[in-house]
């Protein structure tokens, strides 16, 4: 990864650093904006949202990171890794397991669901070279409906269910709009990973912030350029500062310290997907992965197997999808049969895009960003509203306004500068 | 012997000439339409029913024509024509029309703004040329999600669209308020055996029909063909492609906005906010079904193409809730199929090298 | 036992009954560099397919003969097998990816990896890459090239000619490397990027490699080969040691006479002195057939044809004036400056273009033959078209009786003007290019290989066509073409383009050896010839 973002440095110096980042910047201005206007929000009361959300979400996020890498661009189809995961999710319920290792249970039943469907969207993919993020988003539809009818017909009438389960709608036949997840003290999978271990909030800050300072140095002397760029001494400050706050609210036990506490464990499984995804492109099966996203001509004639390396990306990122929607809902509590899966595509897209990402480029580094700025805009808009126009509906509004637009706006602006890009190499 | 082959090969021909799905959707309604007939269902009320709704939708199944032609795709931001068109049949009721001056007053006003909204659009198209198709799409949606926020500010006051408390606009306008409901269904309508024949809808339909296909017989249209069929034989041919292109989406953003005025008079009610936000999908479905692709379509495409996936769905509803009590089959069908031949017109897409 | 690394035996290669390689007898020992030489089509690309064991041979059947590596006979079926017998390719278009480090591209798909925890589980794909083996290796490929460029470099915004280089390491980098093909290294370098290669390509064949050098510049075949084998339409001319020849020679060789050039050179050819068409310091980015600074002067009423070898530049010429690549330069046409990068303006200055891509650029080829004969005269000049005010309508009447006049005119067999041009025969689409040119009453036409992918019962059709509309209605025609023998049959004069300028311009009764020095780019030595 050192080296993406490397060369995303160096290529991107002489290009404009604000059209680069406008999507960003976007955010990071509605969200101080956000906090100007509405003094209604309490500090604490957006960094419990902000972190259960981050919690949530971080993992679906990340899942989109291999495919970009492949050249598939933004996988809209992750919808139907969310779907594999329901299903496992719902099967488990079904026999009424729970706790942590019927958790690891559902992990298991949604890998081969998910698999399958990766497959089968990898091998579409591969029929629709270039037009991968239109099919992805219809592939979600069209998987949706199938999915309507295993959850609404099979359920009772071809798969023979207990009709009087909980889970079942009282005509016998379907699984009902919400499923109580029911947490793991009563047998259930509510909290089954979050509630395993818990540290308080500023803890888990002053931890974050002395592993990125680490990080950065240990990088830092690690490579050979001895020149440092200004955003280098920014990001210390910024950890350093972190570090202060968090060891001034532990050592004064101020009202920070009653931000809700946050898991350990799913932190540790975010951390070690983004390992993975480090890791992955250090092997050959990354370097591939790379070589098949940069240019699928020459990989093909280099001897790499472009379909088949296309179709595993994939089968990753909807594995993990399925992952990510079993860790969102654990800590939901409740599934909502049939809309839980329908907007995660949509949200965690635009999340990566906020952070940076494009559809040619996508790191660890943009998806956190991207989910902490997406979901702090997700928690001011309806506050804005409200305090602009006492309206919250229309924060609401806005909101969804947001998501949409900044995807259009970024996969828009992409394709324009990748046009002009190619008239001044014909003009050269 | 021979024979047999001979007859093999006709059905062949007669498989690519009609296309396979427009053949299977064709073969699924009839049966369909026999299930209904063994249920003892009234065919004639199954038939008016699949009349009415392919009126409805015809005008904005259309609006794919222009903009399929010009190489743009199908117009997957249908939603922004159809917001131009609800824009203006709001502001007639606002001024104060009723019956059909607000009709004309409404089509009147979605033509300019239904014009320079597809100009816009054009523009955005011709910047993104390759990923046509997704920007279309986002571009439809963020533009529904925006007139969210208008149609919840606009300092309207007339109280028939007003919400009873607070500002904004109602989610659904009743239309019998302004004597807007079925207006041009009404107009001759008459009756066949039981079956309802709407004619002012049909004409209107038929009327715009028309137009697109001179439309598409004229200099320019046959200039935007060119361009979409063949980009560089336009270039070397002189034409301006981009400016077709341009013009294109701006025939079918207006189309879109007539379409939603006619499709809503119809139905009796205008649906704001997040109402047009799937709709293109199931215009691009109906004329992909009719037989087009994502690189060509005709007129035919569209009538035959509405009428099948309007009558499918009209049919099917009534006949799956007989055969299956207290579901939505139905719905479910209309999801996998619109979006399974949209994910097949999808993989005839060309330009798909490595 | 001799010492021979590479003998191919009498091969023989047909496609569809149409034979393009005929008994080709090729030795390359350790340490040599054998030149290929010859027009296009003479069937070089088609032995490389052979050697490297290329699908597109497999599929069609095979081919005759022996290919013998270190005299053992092999049987290439895959371009992997080529690999493992030691064959290499530095291609013409470079197969690097821009983003990848220097080090990455040398390594690509044969990366050194390392195994870890995973890879034991799940196999060879998940292990860990050894970058520091990578650019060890890299480094030494780079050192056999004298390249002091940093490994770890990114490929992207590097000079071509260093990309040249890093191909060739790519190539020497993998183990076991015998011999090695250069397919028109030079092509794309600047004159001393050429000259380095040249060196590099010697010190390698000093190591024992033996290399088959692809090239129609003849000054660099003299300079570095010690051998040259010349093609000529599928067949073995000759074989040559470099100290036994000449240049001269091998043009000779090269161009050969193909047919008899049954030119019925008629007395009242009218041509004046008075200029049409000037062209001055043209540049055309056309990718593939760039034109570099081309002056051109054309005659009222002649047929001027532009020859050259594939990739040349003389294609970027008529696509350049008529705007479908981006061009400069100064262009007087019919006495009036013509504005470039302007296809409606060139269009209606008069100017008519049959194009070579009769498929891609030339025809609507879902639309019927009438109305791709009216097209361009409806669109421009608005011919064809009844107005209505608001909508111009076309005017279907008018449209069939001009297509009927022109079917009958020109002869173009079809069921009906209604038949869409996608079913045509390849002469007949031509036609129906010439007509749409026709119906545009052009001034001067540009006609680009009118004859490429015709049967021969129909190209003489169509070059008829050409004279008759020449002498009939005196227009000005422009031929382009890579079949010397079909330009030498009517036209005029003939302009040979080299290297995106105009080497020199020739009588079509020039000596072979006159039109191939030229198209290899050594008038130099031509000169050189008429002045001892």
């Amino acid at each position: 990864m050192d080296n993406v973002t490397g060369e995303r440095l160096k290529v991107k110096r002489d290009s404009s650093w604000i059209l680069d980042n406008i999507v960003t910047i976007i955010f990071v201005v509605f969200i101080v904006f956000g906090f100007i206007v509405s003094r209604g929000v309490s500090v604490n009361f957006f960094l419990n949202e902000l972190t259960s959300r981050i919690f949530r979400n971080s993992f679906l996020v990340l899942s989109l990171i291999i495919p970009v890498l492949a050249g598939l661009g933004l996988n809209f189809g992750i919808v139907i890794g969310a779907m594999a995961g329901q299903i496992a999710i719902a099967i488990v319920r079904y026999f009424g397991l729970g706790g942590m290792s019927n958790l690891l249970l559902c992990f298991a039943i949604a890998f081969p669901f998910a698999a399958l469907f990766g497959y089968f969207a990898g091998l579409l993919y591969n029929k629709t070279r270039g037009q991968e993020m239109i099919a992805g988003l219809i592939v979600g539809y069209f998987a949706n409906g199938i999915y309507q009818f295993l959850f609404l017909f099979t359920v009772g009438k071809i798969i023979k269910v207990n009709p009087t389960h909980p889970m079942i709608n009282p005509s016998g036949i379907g699984i009902r709009m919400t499923v109580d997840l029911v947490p793991v003290a009563e047998g259930g999978l509510k909290y089954a990973l979050d509630n395993i271990a818990k540290i308080p909030f500023m803890w888990a800050v002053l931890i974050v912030a002395v592993s990125i300072l680490a990080l950065i140095i240990v990088k830092n002397l690690k490579s050979k350029n001895t020149k440092k760029d200004l955003m280098f001494f920014v990001n210390i400050a910024l950890c350093i500062l972190m570090i202060g706050i968090s060891v001034f609210a532990i050592a004064t036990n101020n009202s920070l310290m009653l931000v809700n506490e946050v898991p350990v464990v799913t932190a540790l499984l975010i951390v070690a997907l983004c390992v993975f995804n480090e890791l992955i492109i250090k092997t050959k099966l990354g370097q591939d992965f790379r070589s098949v996203g940069q240019n699928q001509h020459i990989a093909e004639v280099q001897g790499i197997n472009v379909d088949r390396t296309r179709i595993i990306a994939t089968i990753m990122s909807t594995v993990l999808a399925a992952w990510g929607q079993i860790i969102f809902l654990q800590n939901m509590g409740t599934l909502n049969t049939y809309n839980a899966h329908t907007q995660i595509g949509m949200f965690s897209v635009a999340s990566l895009l906020v952070g940076g990402a494009s559809t040619s480029k996508a790191n660890i580094k943009h998806a956190m960003i991207g989910t902490i700025l997406f979901n702090a805009m997700f928690i001011m808009s309806p506050e804005i509203g409200q305090a602009m126009f006492g309206n919250a509906l229309l924060g609401e509004y806005f909101r969804t306004f947001m998501v949409y637009g900044v995807i259009g706006l970024a996969l828009g602006l992409y394709v324009w500068r990748q046009n002009k890009k190619l008239v001044n190499k014909l003009d050269e | 012997m021979t024979e047999i082959k001979e007859n093999r090969n006709g059905f062949k021909d007669i498989v690519t000439k009609i296309g396979l799905p427009t053949l299977i959707i064709a073969a699924f309604w009839i049966l369909t339409l026999v299930t209904a007939a063994f249920l003892d269902m009234s065919i004639s009320t199954l038939l008016s029913d699949t009349i009415k709704r392919a009126g409805m939708n015809g005008i904005l199944v259309l609006a794919m024509v222009p903009s399929i032609q010009s190489g743009t795709g199908p117009n997957f931001a249908l939603p922004v024509g159809i917001v131009c068109g609800l824009l203006a049949l709001v502001i007639s009721i606002e001024l104060g029309f009723v019956g059909i001056a607000w009709l004309l007053v409404s089509i009147a006003l979605a033509i300019p703004i239904a014009v320079l909204a597809g100009y816009f659009y054009g523009k955005l198209l011709n910047a993104v040329k390759g990923s046509e198709m997704t920007i279309a799409t986002y571009t439809g949606f963020s533009i529904v999600a925006f007139m969210c926020l208008i149609w919840l500010m606009v300092p309207f006051k007339n109280p028939k669209m007003g919400w009873f408390i607070g500002k904004g606009l109602r989610e659904t306008i009743q239309l019998d308020s302004v004597g807007g409901a079925q207006l041009l269904n009404n107009f001759l309508e008459f009756k066949i055996g039981g079956v309802i024949i709407p004619t002012g809808l049909i004409l209107v339909f038929l009327f715009f029909c028309l137009l697109m296909w001179l439309f598409t017989k004229s200099k320019t249209g046959l200039a935007i063909t060119a361009g979409g069929m063949n980009p560089k034989f336009s270039i070397a041919t002189g034409l301006d492609i981009n400016k077709n292109r341009i013009i294109a989406n701006i025939v079918s953003t207006v189309l879109a906005a007539i379409g939603i005025i006619v499709y809503s008079q119809s139905y009796g009610y205008a649906q704001l906010y997040n109402g047009p936000l799937m709709m293109a999908f199931s215009a691009v479905a109906a004329v992909l079904i009719g037989g087009a692709t994502a690189s060509r379509a005709k007129v035919s495409n569209v009538i035959i193409g509405v009428v099948l996936f309007q009558g499918l769905l009209t049919t099917a509803l009534p006949v799956a809730n007989e055969i299956f009590v207290g579901t939505d089959l139905s719905e479910i069908m209309r999801m996998v199929i619109q979006n399974g031949i949209i994910l097949y017109a999808l993989t005839q897409v060309k330009g798909g090298d490595k | 036992m001799s010492d021979n690394l590479l003998n191919i035996k009498n091969v023989s290669k047909e496609y569809y009954g149409n034979k393009v390689l005929k008994n080709i007898n090729i030795e390359l020992k350790k340490g040599e560099i054998h030149a290929l030489i010859g027009e296009n089509g003479a069937g070089k690309s088609t032995l490389m397919n052979i050697l490297f064991g290329m699908p597109v041979i497999h599929s069609t059947g095979g081919f005759e003969g022996k290919i013998e590596i270190e005299d053992k006979e092999v049987n290439i079926k895959t371009p992997h097998e080529a690999m493992d017998y030691g064959i290499g390719m530095v291609h013409q278009e470079f197969m690097l990816i821009p983003g990848f480090t220097i080090a990455e591209n040398i390594k690509l798909n044969r990366e050194i990896t390392n195994p870890n925890i995973v890879s034991k589980v799940f196999g060879k794909r998940y292990e860990t890459l050894d970058y520091k083996k990578m650019n060890e290796d890299a480094r030494k490929a780079l050192d056999t090239l004298d390249m002091d460029i940093d490994e770890f470099t990114t490929v992207a915004g590097l000079p071509i000619g260093h990309m040249q280089f890093i191909e060739i390491a790519r190539e020497i980098d993998k183990t076991g490397i015998k011999i090695l093909v250069f397919d028109e290294p030079t092509a794309v370098l600047a004159e001393s990027e050429a000259k380095n290669l040249l060196k590099a390509m010697k010190k390698l064949a000093s190591t024992g490699i033996g290399i088959i050098f692809i090239s129609h510049r003849l000054d660099e075949i003299i300079d570095v080969a010690d051998k040259v084998t010349v093609l000529r339409d599928g067949e073995h001319v000759a074989t040559k040691d470099i100290k036994d020849t000449s240049a001269i020679e091998i043009a000779q060789l090269m161009i050969g006479r193909k047919v008899s050039i049954d030119r019925s050179e008629s007395a009242e050819r009218k041509t004046t002195d008075e200029t049409i068409l000037s062209i001055k310091d043209l540049h055309v980015a056309m990718p593939g057939e760039r034109v570099m600074g081309i002056d051109l002067e054309v005659k009222k009423g002649e047929i001027l044809g532009i020859g050259g070898l594939a990739g040349q530049g003389k294609l970027g010429i008529a696509n350049g004036l008529m705007g479908i690549y981006p061009a400069k330069g100064e262009i007087i046409f019919n006495g009036n400056k013509l504005e470039l990068n302007n296809p409606k303006g060139s269009i209606k200055a008069g100017i008519g273009f049959v194009s070579e891509d009769r498929k891609g650029i030339g025809l609507l080829l879902e639309e019927s033959i009438e109305l791709n004969i009216a097209f361009t005269a409806m669109q421009i000049n608005n011919e064809f078209l009844t107005d209505l005010g608001l909508l111009k309508l076309k005017n279907s009447g008018k449209i069939r009786k001009h297509a009927l006049e022109m079917i009958k005119d020109l002869d173009i067999r079809c069921t009906s003007p209604s038949q869409k041009t996608g079913r045509l025969s390849g002469g007949n689409q031509q036609k129906v290019c010439v007509a749409r040119a026709l119906t545009q009453n052009p001034i001067l036409l540009f006609v680009s290989e009118p004859t490429r992918g015709i049967d021969i019962g129909a190209k003489k059709l169509v070059l008829d066509l050409l004279l008759q509309l020449n002498q009939e209605y005196g227009m000005t025609v422009i031929m382009t073409s890579s079949e010397l023998a079909e330009l030498r049959s009517i036209c005029d004069k003939i302009a040979i383009i080299c290297e995106g300028k105009v080497e020199g311009i020739l009588s079509p009764l020039a000596s072979d050896a006159e039109f191939g020095l030229m198209m290899s780019g050594s008038s130099k030595l031509a000169d050189e010839r008429s002045g001892s």
